[in-house]
């Protein structure tokens, strides 16, 4: 049943700084976010909690009043140390200052063999549900809602980004029980999708319940968008739910214990880190002790989650709740003489344009986040299609958006993607226009339409 | 280059809102981008880098595959003119003809392109793009060697306004721009831009006895008529003069034509450029050629006798 699926189409970029294989002793973070901005289908964002209120890890914080079945609940147990609102008291983000031992809610394990509405009800109210994302628009599903199947993807190819079966170790056994939970939720298949260069890691080859399909190329071989693409569609109408690995893991773990875990690993890379590697943490993590010594430095940019769609955050800011990755590169605040004209072998380009040799070169990149050139109109160049490992035409699916025609958005695909699969048109685009804000806007369009 | 962007931030209070030339900040913009790639950095949110190549590098690109045709008109331009009134003419005399005669035309194409699209950056308050270094020099190449200079800025202004400005600039139009400006002319001004006479630039000479500025279609068309084989009424046109057009003259580009047009050669070389530096598609090259390649086949093969070109009958 196996399906290997081999794409052409597409870029990896190779960038300096690449964390090894190791684990950092890092001080622990003590503060912890949860920003309801993390989660795009989120409509009205209620909180739960007041400040000064003591919580445990799993205890509900949030909640969005058009899904109220779904709870948001806190990382770590501590108490609640400020509830931040912005412009009209818009929630920005939820602070929790963390005990020194997390002391977990008891749901009580999981029997899978209850009904399917039983089961859903109580994830939903467990805090791992907003692991599971709607396709189409990119959104914590519908618990109501049934998926014609659910998708795993099992390796991530964005730059810099962790090792997959590195972050998992040790978690096999509650791997094995989040897609079983998956399983019962769909009368469709359960999808998970290995990298088709490398042999199968050990925690996924021997996974029941779930179909194994391999997939190789280049970035973005490893988005579930592309996965579903070309393993089973989305035509109007459809539904499919997507998890990542670490959210399969989450589920198992609540099955398993009956806790609501937010205890991840993410991976420190970047160039301007001093100390790359894997760090332990919890979901919402205030990013500064992962900082270490590059803490101080000036005219860094840090981003929470990888390069091509994390987010920036300042030196106290937090990891999102889907971020399992801090990327530290320097900021590119500067103007350079002749910079369109002169021959560069070290700029980093997927063009081959007059005075691009960086496709002679075959090491690694040192990047900034320097746009390289104004924000101009679209100009066919026929560069997006070449990084789309998609049967859609990404040119005109952007075109059609900011036109606002919902005809030919829905024809030109864009059910099939969200934000992640177009950050590649974004990277290349030499019109440098914000392509992944743009198809957000379109899925808004669609959704609220 | 200190000095430069001292210069530039010594003008900038004077772009700036509230300041003396606020309405032409795109133009600032617009020549300071030129100089220096600009200080802009990534968003907050989504890709936090950028590709190195921007617009200006991939037009740039276009730009100098343009440049074998462009430098070969020029010569040729001289090289036609020295067999046509029958001097001799070293490689230098003609190099210096052409280049007298095409650059006047390059440049005012530029000058009112670049004008008349910075006027409606200002006016529409849109950023200055870097289409028209392409169009403008298309817009040259497609030009017979002599056009009376008022008519290039004519065409161009019409050209960039109706081909490309109301529908919003680079990116929003429907028509190239170069093509509506050399179609502008044909339909407005036809005695200057067909016909026999105007391929050839003769200056203040005459002509040699014997000399027809017949151009190779002509020719060919001419010999279905009087019944002679199509290659030896090409080969020997001309050939009492010293020149011919014959496959290799042809293939070289050494015949009469509009400045950039006659060259395959350098054509050929320009395409390498830009399929080699991925601008261009090869798909659509070949396409294209293979596409006019099978029409022509195929109306060759309805063709009676003498019915070329096609629209004196139809046979359906």
């Amino acid at each position: 049943m196996t399906k290997i699926v081999k794409l052409k189409k597409g870029f990896d970029l190779k960038l300096v700084g690449k964390a090894p294989l190791e684990f950092l002793q890092v001080v622990a973070a003590t503060t912890f976010a949860i920003k309801p901005s993390d989660f795009p289908g989120i409509q009205r964002p209620k909180v739960l909690v007041n400040e000064g209120d003591t919580v445990k890890a799993g205890s509900p914080i949030l909640m969005d009043k058009a899904m109220d079945q779904v709870i948001y609940a806190s990382p770590v147990s501590g108490e609640i140390v400020e509830i931040k609102r912005g412009d009209k008291r818009k929630l920005l983000e939820i602070k929790i200052l963390a005990d020194t031992t997390v002391t977990h809610e008891k749901f009580g394990a999981l029997d899978l063999g209850q009904d399917r509405a039983t089961l859903v009800e109580k994830l939903a109210a467990s805090g791992v549900w907003p692991n599971v994302i709607q396709r189409p628009y990119g959104i914590v599903a519908n618990p109501a809602d049934n998926p014609k199947a659910i998708f795993v993807s099992g390796f991530d190819t964005h730059p810099l980004a962790p090792e997959v079966p590195f972050l998992l170790q040790g978690d096999e056994r509650y791997f094995q029980a989040g897609i079983d939970a998956l399983a019962k939720l769909t009368t469709g298949k359960v999808h998970l999708n290995v990298d088709g260069s490398k042999a199968v890691p050990a925690i996924f080859s021997g996974i029941k319940n779930a179909q194994i399909n391999q997939f190789s190329g280049p970035h973005p071989a490893g988005n579930v968008g592309t996965q579903i693409h070309h393993l089973d569609p989305i035509n109007k109408g459809d539904i499919a739910w997507t998890v990542a690995p670490y959210g399969v893991v989450q589920i198992g773990k609540f099955v398993l214990e009956g806790i609501y875990d937010a205890s991840k690993v993410i991976v420190l890379a970047g160039s301007e880190l001093t100390q790359k590697g894997y760090v332990k943490t919890y979901t919402g993590a205030n990013v500064s002790t992962f900082l270490g010594d590059s803490r101080q430095a000036e005219n860094l940019r840090i981003i929470a989650g990888n390069i091509l769609t994390g987010e920036k955050v300042d030196a106290q800011g937090y990891l999102g709740f889907y971020h399992n990755q801090v990327t530290v590169i320097p900021e590119g605040k500067y103007e350079e003489f002749l910079g369109w004209l002169k021959p560069s072998a070290t700029k980093l380009s997927f063009h081959k344009a007059i005075g691009m040799f960086s496709f002679l070169k075959s090491g690694e990149f040192k990047v900034d986040t320097n746009t390289h050139g104004e924000e101009r109109p679209f100009v066919v160049t026929g560069v997006f299609e070449k990084v789309m490992p998609m049967d859609i035409l990404p040119t005109y699916l952007f075109k059609a958006i900011v036109t606002e025609d919902f005809d030919e958005m829905e024809e030109l695909g864009l059910y099939e993607v969200i934000e992640e699969d177009v950050a590649l048109c974004e990277f290349v685009d030499p019109s440098k226009n914000e392509l992944q804000e743009l198809v957000r806007h379109g899925i808004e369009l669609l959704m609220y339409n | 280059m200190k000095l430069l962007q001292n210069l530039f931030d010594g003008m900038k209070p004077n772009f700036e809102k509230g300041g003396k030339w606020e309405k032409f900040h795109t133009l600032y913009e617009g020549h300071r981008t030129i100089a220096f790639a600009p200080d802009l950095v990534t968003k907050s949110k989504g890709a936090q880098i950028k590709d190195a190549t921007d617009l200006k590098r991939v037009m740039i690109t276009v730009v100098i595959a343009m440049i074998p045709a462009l430098l070969f008109g020029i010569l040729n331009i001289g090289h036609q003119h020295f067999i046509a009134t029958g001097g001799e003419g070293t490689f230098l005399d003609k190099a210096i003809f052409g280049a007298l005669t095409v650059l006047p035309t390059l440049i005012v194409s530029y000058a009112v392109g670049l004008a008349t699209e910075f006027t409606f950056c200002v006016i529409r308050n849109h950023p200055i793009s870097e289409g028209y270094l392409v169009t403008g020099m298309l817009i040259a190449l497609v030009m017979p060697p002599f056009i009376p200079l008022w008519q290039v800025a004519l065409a161009t202004v019409f050209a960039v306004v109706i081909g490309k400005e109301v529908f919003g600039g680079t990116g929003m139009n429907i028509l190239n721009v170069a093509m509506t400006a050399r179609a502008f002319l044909y339909f407005a001004y036809p005695a200057q831009i067909s016909g026999d006479l105007v391929w050839t630039y003769l200056g203040d000479k005459a002509a040699v006895d014997g000399f027809s500025g017949a151009t190779a279609l002509a020719v060919a068309y001419n010999s279905s008529i009087d019944g002679t084989p199509v290659v030896e009424a090409l080969t020997s046109h001309n050939a009492a003069i010293g020149a011919d057009y014959s496959f290799m003259s042809m293939f070289m580009g050494w015949i009469p034509g509009s400045i950039g047009e006659t060259s395959t050669l350098m054509a050929l070389i320009g395409a390498v450029i830009l399929v080699a530096t991925g601008v261009a598609s090869w798909k659509i090259i070949v396409g294209g050629f293979s596409g006019a390649y099978a029409m022509g086949l195929v109306m060759n093969a309805l063709q009676v006798t003498n019915l070329w070109p096609c629209r004196h009958t139809t046979i359906w």
